[in-house]
């Protein structure tokens, strides 16, 4: 899939591809897509293990909307905007809520057993009001330049944004696939109370999920805000925790739970990103983005669906190779509601 | 060797356990309300109260078709898209196009009944979950609605604008046609649920899809029906919404099927299905009104304080359906 967009960008915009060397960064819309959809790479990245344990997390947008404004809030209230010092007190304070709000997530889920979907619904509608809370309704603005350096600075002529999303997936990597996290993850998704009689810490287990799903989204929050100098409570990270969940369910990660794939997930996200990104180079009026979503969404969901292919299949066609058939047969579902 | 009391608590607790979520709401509202009258010389006034219904009445049939799919086990993301999609292809017919009102109006209805016919055959026959699909189809109408405009269309048809101005006098007071019209699906929906064929497999569903299952009941047809319910009221809360706003907007009822999923939790349906009632979501819609018309009077808290409300309500009114129901796997 993914490839199929960007051969389609080759042929429609031939200097999507190229990448160059400006004022020592490097520019193009590759990197650009890259360094865009970085916050919802980390988003994704928490979402991934969440969903691993078998519980999904409504609340990440409202989360970084909360922690980019938090930064923003406390980097205004200081005198001098661009102390370093300053600038990381922000970044702390709002990580560790990030990491706070992700713990009482997990509380609700592995403690008082609320279904996931639930529990993160509270901090998401609450979420909201909360960060409407601390910018007092208004769009903080910042002129920072530290702050500024997390969404939209350069490190090595490689915007910083990215080598920060690279780092958490690398780390991400290591700690599930070459440690016995992952698998210890993936037995709690697969049964939760079997893997508890086995001896794992299966409530440990999701609450650690969570709240690096906060952290993530907290990070997320960062890499927005600072982008864009600003906070906004109302918009930040809207509708983000749908499409983390999308970038999710494209790389493969089965939402029951008890699989999943982080090379997937990041995939996944870039997709998602591309298709935005091609969808503006193009000249494809943007508010066509969310169509084109709902199509993606759908088809994945419905090729990942055992009982459709089980219908699919055997019902109407012989056995046929899998992404050529469902294709058309689902374009065809989802015109009939339009 | 079970004593007396034993035997009697376990055979009273079940149904005690199925108001229970009902009675804290009622108690809650007359806490609200009561406090309101006391610090509020204006709050008295039952025209207060029936500003809260004609303020909510588009979200009171939202939330009463979330009603019958929740009880269902199921949940609907869709609807507020499908609200915002109504409000903007009416305008859009009716001021662009020139559609006479009695065509348009059936046409809204219909296309949100298809939305949801066709998010329940998805559900149903290609087994994935509700949450999904029902993401997918709150994209495509949305995304429908800022492929058809992005800027707010103002309707002035002589219908819509006869349905927003005229008054129902009751006595020295008055409340809109729209509260009527969601008076009335409620009733309905009240039937539909208490006495029809319908209504009982919607909450043995909701209990029990195995046993519903092997006892025979048209689980396919009662599933379909109920997002395709969902999907009708969706629609005509978006009628009722155009009537309020007499607007076409893709960005109207951002948010909406959070507030309706609280307002049912809220009126004591359990998310896991099976149990709950239309006049709980009905106090749920209160609940909700009343704490937008508490902080309107205080003046001095923002309006994000009723997102925080409505969530610590939420929290606790989980919390509370966590207490009395045995855990489910």
């Amino acid at each position: 899939m993914l490839v199929v967009l960007l051969l389609s960008n080759l042929i429609f915009t031939p200097t999507f591809f190229k990448v160059e060397v400006r004022d020592g960064h490097l520019y193009g819309s590759l990197i650009d897509i890259v360094r865009f959809g970085a916050p919802l790479i980390m988003v994704a990245l928490g979402m991934t293990l969440v969903i691993a344990t078998g519980g999904i997390d409504l609340s990440v947008g409202s989360v970084v909307a909360i922690c980019g404004a938090l930064a923003c809030w406390r980097i205004s209230e200081q005198g001098d905007q661009n102390s370093v010092s300053g600038v990381l007190v922000a970044v702390a304070l709002a990580l560790g809520l990030a990491l706070l709000l992700g713990a009482w997530n997990g509380f609700l889920v592995a403690v008082v057993g609320i279904q996931p979907i639930i529990a993160t619904l509270i901090l998401m509608v609450a979420g909201r009001g909360l960060a409407q809370l601390i910018t007092d309704g208004q769009i903080i603005t910042i002129n920072s330049s530290p702050y500024k350096l997390i969404g939209g600075g350069y490190l090595f002529t490689v915007p910083f944004a990215i080598l920060i999303a690279l780092a958490v997936t690398a780390l991400a990597v290591l700690l599930t696939r070459r440690t016995a996290l992952g698998m210890l993850i993936e037995s709690v998704g697969g049964n939760a109370e079997a893997s508890r009689l086995a001896g794992i810490h299966s409530r440990r287990i999701t609450l650690m999920a969570y709240i690096v799903a906060g952290l993530c989204a907290g990070v997320a929050g960062l890499m927005i805000s600072s982008n864009v100098s600003s906070a906004d409570g109302n918009n930040a990270g809207l509708w983000y925790e749908l499409d983390a969940i999308l970038a999710v369910v494209i790389g493969g990660t089965s939402l029951a739970g008890g699989r999943f794939s982080i090379a997937g997930t990041v995939v996944g996200a870039l997709l998602i990103q591309t298709l935005t990104t091609t969808i503006y180079t193009t000249g494809i009026p943007p508010e066509t983005t969310l169509l084109f979503k709902a199509l993606v969404v759908t088809i994945v969901c419905l090729v990942q669906s055992p009982a459709f292919r089980a219908k699919v299949f055997q019902g109407r066609r012989r056995p046929a190779p899998p992404p050529a058939g469902p294709t058309s047969a689902t374009a065809e579902k989802v015109e009939v509601p339009a | 060797m079970t004593t007396f009391a034993e035997v009697r608590s376990r055979l009273a607790r079940p149904q005690q356990r199925r108001y229970l979520p009902l009675y804290a709401t009622l108690a809650l509202l007359a806490v609200m309300y009561g406090s309101g009258v006391v610090q509020y010389e204006a709050f008295s006034d039952p025209q207060v109260v029936l500003n809260v219904f004609i303020d909510n009445g588009f979200l009171l049939v939202v939330a009463v078709g979330m009603t019958f799919v929740i009880l269902t086990g199921g949940i609907d993301l869709s609807v507020g898209a499908v609200v915002a999609l109504t409000t903007m292809v009416s305008a859009t017919l009716l001021e662009e196009q020139g559609w006479p009102a009695f065509v348009v109006l059936p046409l809204v209805l219909l296309i949100g009944s298809t939305l949801g016919f066709g998010m329940g055959c998805i559900i149903h026959y290609f087994e994935i979950q509700p949450f999904i699909v029902t993401l997918a189809g709150m994209f495509l109408a949305r995304g429908l609605c800022y492929t058809i405009g992005t800027s707010s269309i103002t309707i002035d048809d002589p219908f819509w604008t006869s349905m927003a101005q005229s008054k129902v006098r009751l006595g020295d007071n008055f409340v809109s046609p729209s509260v009527v019209i969601a008076l009335v699906v409620v009733l309905i929906a009240a039937y539909v649920l208490a006495f029809t064929r319908l209504g009982r497999n919607t909450y043995a569903i909701g209990g029990n899809p195995r046993s519903a299952h092997l006892m025979g009941l048209p689980i396919a047809r009662t599933r379909i029906s109920v997002y395709t319910i969902s999907g009708f009221c969706s629609a005509l809360g978006g009628v009722l919404l155009s009537f309020y706003m007499l607007s076409g907007n893709s960005l109207h009822a951002v948010g909406m099927e959070l507030d309706a999923i609280a307002a049912v939790v809220i009126g004591g349906t359990l998310l896991t299905g099976g149990s709950g009632f239309v006049l709980g979501t009905v106090l749920g819609v209160l609940v909700l009104g009343l704490i937008q018309t508490l902080i309107t009077f205080d003046g001095r808290l923002s309006s994000w304080w009723t997102k925080i409300v409505i969530g610590a309500l939420l929290f606790a009114f989980i919390l509370l359906q966590r207490l009395i129901t045995p855990r489910k796997r």
